[in-house]
């Protein structure tokens, strides 16, 4: 009797690619100029629960440097993380750490 | 322009625009939820999400401007570490087109779903505003989409200025951005002193 698939082929696709390095994922939020700095501040301790403090020094390395890690660990859970940010409007994109 | 109201239903955000105010807003709201049900409704027919109740979208990133910012990319390949290219580029635009397929129709809908709290919640014909949290929350999301769709449209970048030469028509475009940007601004600020 075939098994019954618990991934979808696309989730098995990116599983497989993954697969060559098990090297955490890491969360990456990029500058761009329509995302307000108070806003960008407010996701970051809304979707993280990261400390005013915290989200504001993230937040102000996006705008300096042009980017920030903001989350790392699982695939699963940074995918997780990037959709979140997403849909808040922000620019995030998911690498594996040391990238 | 938003005040913090703590009230015995917990706290409000309490604010007020007039009529044209009001039209205005909810024609720009309208517009952006349009361009995304239109989005949703491209992609392509899934039998096995019927079957399985998985949903899969797009894969390929949209053609549209505004699109492309509100759906953007889950992953840029050309910023791996040059160890990485034991992966082939192909399967780079493999992740993408895997991780969209998953995941946009679910960020289409919590977009779908802030812009409609915002269309249900402006006075028609203007007066005064008051929000949950849970309202204010949908509405810095959904403000901050329209920003990105007109900012996208105007070409917003770091130089751009505060104002535009009057006879430039993208002006009053302009102020409208600006007025956003202000109204969007006050309300995180209200909400997270």
């Amino acid at each position: 009797m075939p098994a019954s698939p618990q991934v979808t082929p696309a989730e098995s696709e990116v599983a497989e690619i993954d697969e060559a390095n098990d090297r955490p994922w890491v969360t990456v939020v990029w500058d761009d100029p329509v995302n307000l700095m108070h806003y960008v501040t407010y996701i970051f301790q809304k979707l993280f629960g990261y400390s005013k403090a915290k989200a504001t020094e993230l937040m102000m390395q996006v705008h300096s440097e042009g980017k920030a890690v903001v989350s790392s660990g699982s695939r699963d859970k940074v995918e997780n993380d990037v959709r979140k940010l997403h849909a808040a409007g922000l620019w995030a994109t998911m690498q594996r750490d040391g990238s | 322009m938003w005040s913090r109201k703590n009230s015995l239903g917990g706290v409000k955000l309490r604010s007020e625009m007039d009529a044209h105010e009001a039209t205005v807003l909810r024609s720009l709201v309208a517009s952006v939820l349009g361009l995304l049900e239109e989005r949703a409704a491209s992609a392509p027919e899934d039998e096995l999400a019927a079957l399985t109740g998985m949903r899969t979208g797009n894969t390929a990133a949209p053609d549209e401007e505004v699109l492309a910012r509100l759906l953007p990319d889950f992953h840029r390949p050309d910023m791996d570490a040059p160890d990485d290219d034991e992966i082939r580029a192909e399967s780079k635009a493999d992740i993408n087109g895997a991780l969209r397929g998953l995941h946009e129709p679910e960020i289409i809908d919590a977009k779908l779903a802030a812009g409609s709290v915002i269309l249900h919640t402006v006075p028609e014909n203007g007066g005064k505003v008051l929000l949950t949290r849970e309202q204010a929350d949908a509405w810095l999301s959904g403000l901050n989409d329209v920003r990105l769709a007109l900012g996208t449209n105007l070409g917003i970048d770091a130089d751009t200025p505060d104002e535009l030469d009057p006879a430039d028509p993208r002006a009053p475009h302009l102020d409208i951005y600006h007025w956003l940007t202000w109204m969007q601004d006050s309300l995180v600020q209200a909400l997270a002193p």
